[in-house]
């Protein structure tokens, strides 16, 4: 029992019910959502070390043992996961000062901020799986609301496709809960674990997996992103910053907890299916990036992209691999925020997103510029920013089990030409928004990036820091993958006193 | 009983997709509520039918009903009804700046 590990939820959630009831007061509402994410992330901070030190922590809601109750488990991927998402949740925050405007302030963006991270660290912590549904729902209402809020046309319309398909996917989470529970009888996920390794996982439960499989693959646009796109362009950029850094990225959580988890005894049916639908993923969300002549449409592409480079990871499944993965996820958390701050900062001056329209930007923005090109190069892999870690691994395991099944051959292959594809469309925004002549002078840019630039040049300091630092945070990412390939140590956390 | 109550899901899942294959909002709102009227039938039936137990334990009683599958049909159906009130609310205002609740003027954008 650890009480500690309720925090996370519990900090935000008092947080945002606190502000509704100052709607007026802005300034309070500002600095109160910065000490809450600050506060989450110090906590997140003593559940990393409190983890690396003494294994899985856990605590039994309502006092309840483990499979009759519902339990908060943080192993090390959860506890890296929150981490991330603290930090990356402050420094948006903090964007969002001087960005999303007095209209939005005015009508809840803060406390509906906290509500989303509510359902996101709550997904990362919970241990029971329909407790996840829960917490999803929690997550999505947020971000439903914070996708429509200031009720333009374009907005309006992207919500109710963006409401619809997730009601959609939440309604099939139901169902395949329900064929779940009706096969094994249980909830919690240590003990689903336990239960279908003792049933074996026979054809029904691989069904019921795949059903896993659709669902998540719905939510973290893994090859059925099609409602991605127009989704994360519509809203103001620290909304669509928070969506592509976290969102899709609670899906891939989950996709991980199953089929590492639960679903693991079948890698020949789920495992596969999951490297094709990555391999797929990367070459349509890739081809996709290149064809789009806006800002926004090119970046949520390329949150497309990531999606399936590490799902890879997850579906080569050996033990560097899904280190790599959990590398990579971690690294494309902080920099797709990153991107997508840095293109509101070049939108906020140019006024549009579209890349005729701008030009020549680095003569009076050269740190803007910079700073983007170290994101371009990050995501594409280059040494030593963040993202080359995990792509080496990732890669490596992709060729090395190449020999055992010439498939892996193919998803390393696409897996390298997908950086491609990143680093072609990510330079096309460098070279047209930066490079040539100078199309707007000082006093013609439609807005200033004061106050802009402080966040992004912190996450661009991260970028730097999970590259150059990547031996002094491969422990941690080594005793996370170890667990999520031990399924013994979790349910030995859990369901300990138990059995 | 089991049976008839999956026909009876089966059904409602055919009309929700129907519905929501439709081009109009407003159908396609009450489709995706029928669909998860459906998924909350499949739920209690999963958990399995008894008849003339309470959903308790108690030493006087011969059969009892597992109440799980009940506490999650009222979760789910709470969810439910706020992303129903939400998805209404919103096809409403939609409605008014757009003028329409034709899907097929809702597609696309000003990108295109």
């Amino acid at each position: 029992m650890n009480n500690f590990v309720v925090l996370p939820l519990l900090i935000p959630l008092l947080a945002g019910l606190f502000m509704i009831i100052f709607r007026k007061n802005t300034i309070l509402q500002r600095w109160l959502s910065v000490i809450s994410f600050v506060l989450t992330t110090l906590v997140a901070l003593y559940l990393l070390r409190q983890v690396f030190n003494q294994g899985i922590q856990i605590v039994n809601l309502g006092g309840w043992q483990a499979p009759f109750g519902i339990v908060f488990v943080v192993d090390m991927l959860s506890a890296l996961l929150l981490v991330t998402t603290g930090i990356v949740s402050t420094l948006c925050v903090l964007y969002a000062f001087n960005s999303i405007g007095k209209e939005r302030e005015g009508f809840y963006f803060y406390p509906l901020l906290q509500f989303l991270i509510v359902g996101v660290n709550g997904s990362f912590l919970t241990g029971d799986i329909f407790n996840l549904f829960v917490c999803f729902e929690v997550m999505l209402l947020s971000s439903y609301v914070l996708l429509s809020l200031g009720g333009t046309k374009l907005q309006l319309k992207e919500t109710i496709k963006y409401v619809l398909i997730n009601t959609l996917s939440s309604t099939l989470f139901v169902v395949a809960i329900a064929y779940l529970y009706a096969v094994v009888g249980t909830l919690n996920m240590a003990h689903l674990s336990v239960r279908v390794a003792e049933a074996g996982q026979t054809g029904f439960l691989t069904v019921v997996a795949i059903f896993f499989l659709i669902v998540f693959s719905l939510k973290a646009a893994l090859f059925l992103y099609f409602w991605l796109p127009g989704a994360y362009s519509a809203p103001p950029p620290v909304i669509a910053a928070i969506f592509g850094a976290l969102l899709t990225k609670v899906g891939i959580y989950a996709l991980f907890r199953m089929f590492t988890l639960i679903f693991y005894h079948q890698p020949e049916i789920t495992h596969i299916l999951l490297g094709i639908l990555a391999a797929l993923t990367m070459v349509l969300g890739g081809l996709g990036a290149i064809a789009q002549k806006d800002i926004r449409y090119i970046l949520s592409y390329n949150v497309i992209i990531g999606v399936g480079f590490i799902i890879s990871g997850l579906a080569i499944f050996t033990p560097k691999a899904v280190i790599g993965a959990v590398y990579y996820l971690i690294h494309d958390m902080a920099m797709k925020a990153l991107l997508f701050l840095l293109g509101g900062a070049i939108m906020t001056i140019v006024g549009s997103g579209k890349l005729k329209e701008m030009g020549g930007l680095i003569r009076n923005h050269p740190l803007l510029g910079w700073m983007f090109l170290i994101a371009t190069l990050s995501l594409a892999g280059i040494p030593p920013l963040s993202g080359f870690v995990g792509k080496v691994l990732i890669i490596e395991e992709g060729l090395a089990k190449g020999g055992t099944n010439a498939s892996f051959y193919w998803l390393a292959a696409l897996g390298l030409f997908s950086s491609f594809l990143v680093l072609y469309s990510l330079l096309k925004i460098f070279i047209n928004g930066f490079w040539g002549e100078t199309l707007l002078s000082e006093d013609m840019e439609k807005g200033s990036t004061k106050g802009l630039l402080l966040p992004c040049a912190l996450l661009v300091a991260i970028g730097i820091f999970l590259g150059v630092g990547a031996e002094w945070i491969y422990p941690y990412i080594e005793q996370a993958a170890t667990s999520m390939l031990n399924p013994n140590i979790y349910i030995e956390a859990v369901l300990g006193e138990v059995i | 009983m089991e049976t008839l109550m999956s026909i009876i899901v089966g059904i409602l899942f055919a009309i929700g997709m129907y519905l929501i294959l439709s081009k109009s909002l407003l159908r396609i709102i009450l489709g995706t509520s029928v669909i998860a009227h459906g998924s909350h039938l499949l739920i209690i039936t999963m958990g399995g039918l008894k008849t003339g137990g309470p959903a308790l334990l108690g030493k006087h009683f011969t059969t009892f009903v597992d109440p799980i599958p009940q506490a999650l049909i009222l979760t789910s159906i709470v969810i439910n009804f706020a992303i129903t009130a939400f998805l209404l609310v919103l096809a409403y205002r939609s409605y008014q700046v757009v003028g329409t609740e034709n899907m097929e003027r809702l597609r696309g954008n000003d990108n295109e």
